[in-house]
């Protein structure tokens, strides 16, 4: 496939593994924050190839992992009211709440559907004009112009059956927030390729100016991450650290104006509920007044019993990059993909479901 | 992989995978705010709403339904021959 195949070659690999390890010298602690880059380090056997110098750690990059389980609870209840149809990207429906899940609503008689894209939940929306369809509007940047455009679609539309339950988040602040909690000392950030082909790369300057942390925003494939840790290394070792694109062909440095303008237009910025975190300034996106008919919160009032957390699950701690997955006691032992404790086993861009899936003991050494 | 993985088949099993992810797709035709696109021998209508400039021909970035962006051919060249340059340099020693 074109533009993927050119970047998973081996000998280019084994060209940059070169470059690397003879470049550092120093131990770097790089923290990639996508799941998805969670998953190809491991599927890919990026840890063999770099040198033992190299530390890396998973951060907050899944847009399930870090749903809180209140909000999980809020979208579970919403989905027992009369007349509604829940539509959701298909990683949520398996996540445990505090009592129970989307999937068993469903089980129970709730109205859930797996859907692709915001577009299917429009459609679901039109095609069902008695009942009133909810979207669970997870993501972070890349995902968050998608739901825009879903209810500037509503509107064109004229449509009063389509809301949004809006828990979008936003990257920088949650960085920003790890970087301030001092808890994990990082040396570097593996920046969130797709992420980036929206908002560019002038978000992150404050990564090296505030923190002197390196940036590199990286693409999927092995050779753009290994690409990304090259460049990560070549500034930590030059002391200089600084924003970088290692993805130019998908990444430009303003991003997509476009994205932004529809975001700007629908969304406002408030505080957002980060599951092993807490509250983040700033870091989510609400539906604004002019669209509220579109907002699943004004639309709906729900009162789930208080929110608890899975006993012994360490979901918080994976997604701060705290912990690893072995280190969860309840990892493979209790908590597998088939009996997941937390959300991190679940979503495909969880680092407990990657280090399950990849994990050799080859692929796991030093972690 | 799950069973339910191979269900989908590799190469939307690759697309459907993870939010983090997109896919490059060629487009094929455009229809207003829609395009029909093709990747690996699979058509998909695509919203370029978040792409207009994007024309026939191009490669874009499909997530979740939309093209999310134009992929820089040219930037795509210029990282494989820095990536050359990287793997020619390492074969000397």
């Amino acid at each position: 496939m074109k533009f993927i195949d050119e970047y998973q070659d081996n000998k280019l690999a084994k060209g940059l593994a070169y470059k690397i390890t003879q470049r550092s010298t120093k131990t770097v602690r790089l923290m990639e924050f996508c799941g998805g880059h969670t998953h190809a380090i491991l599927r890919y056997g990026i840890r063999q190839l770099v040198p033992k110098t190299v530390e890396m750690k998973s951060g907050p990059g899944c847009p399930v992992c870090v749903t809180a389980t209140a909000d999980l609870d809020k979208a579970i209840a919403l989905a027992h009211l009369p007349d509604v149809i829940i539509t959701t990207f298909g990683d949520m429906i398996r996540v445990p709440g505090s009592y129970s899940s989307l999937q068993q609503a469903k089980a129970e008689g709730a109205d859930i559907r797996i859907v692709y894209s915001t577009i299917d939940a429009v459609e679901i929306a039109k095609a069902n004009p008695g009942k009133s369809v909810i979207f669970i509007g997870i993501g972070f940047e890349t995902t968050a112009p998608t739901i825009a455009a879903s209810i500037l679609k509503a509107q064109k539309e004229k449509m009063e059956n389509f809301h949004v339950l809006s828990l979008n988040k936003l990257t920088p602040p949650v960085m920003k927030a790890l970087l301030d909690s001092g808890e994990v000392k990082l040396d570097g950030i593996v920046g969130p390729g797709h992420v980036s082909v929206i908002i560019g790369s002038h978000p992150y300057e404050f990564i090296p100016q505030d923190y002197g942390v390196a940036c590199v925003i990286s693409g999927f494939e092995p050779l753009d991450i290994l690409l990304c840790i090259d460049k990560l290394v070549e500034q930590i070792e030059k002391g200089e650290p600084k924003v970088e694109i290692a993805y130019p062909r998908g990444v430009k440095p303003e991003g997509n104006r476009k994205a932004w303008q529809l975001m700007e237009d629908v969304f406002e910025i408030g505080e957002a509920n980060w599951r092993g975190i807490g509250i983040v300034p700033r870091s989510g996106l609400k539906v604004k007044g002019k669209y509220e008919q579109f907002d699943a919160d004004k639309a709906f009032s729900v009162s789930p019993k208080p929110p608890r957390e899975p006993k012994g699950c360490r979901c918080g701690d994976v997604i701060r990059g705290a912990a690893t997955p072995v280190e969860c006691k309840l990892f493979r032992k209790v908590c597998t993909p088939e009996r997941p404790v937390g959300p991190c086993m679940v979503s495909s861009e969880g680092a407990c479901a990657a280090y399950y899936q990849y994990g050799t003991p080859e692929n796991l050494q030093g972690f | 992989m799950t069973p339910f993985g191979l269900y989908y088949g590799l190469t939307w099993a690759k697309i459907q995978e993870a939010m983090c992810l997109a896919v490059p797709v060629k487009i094929v035709s455009i229809d207003g705010d829609e395009a029909e696109t093709e990747i690996a021998g699979v058509r998909r209508r695509v919203s370029i709403a978040l792409t207009p400039e994007a024309k026939v021909g191009d490669y874009v970035l499909l997530h979740t339904g939309y093209a999310i962006g134009v992929i820089d051919e040219a930037e795509a060249e210029e990282t494989l021959k820095l990536l050359e340059e990287i793997a020619s340099l390492s074969e000397v020693h």
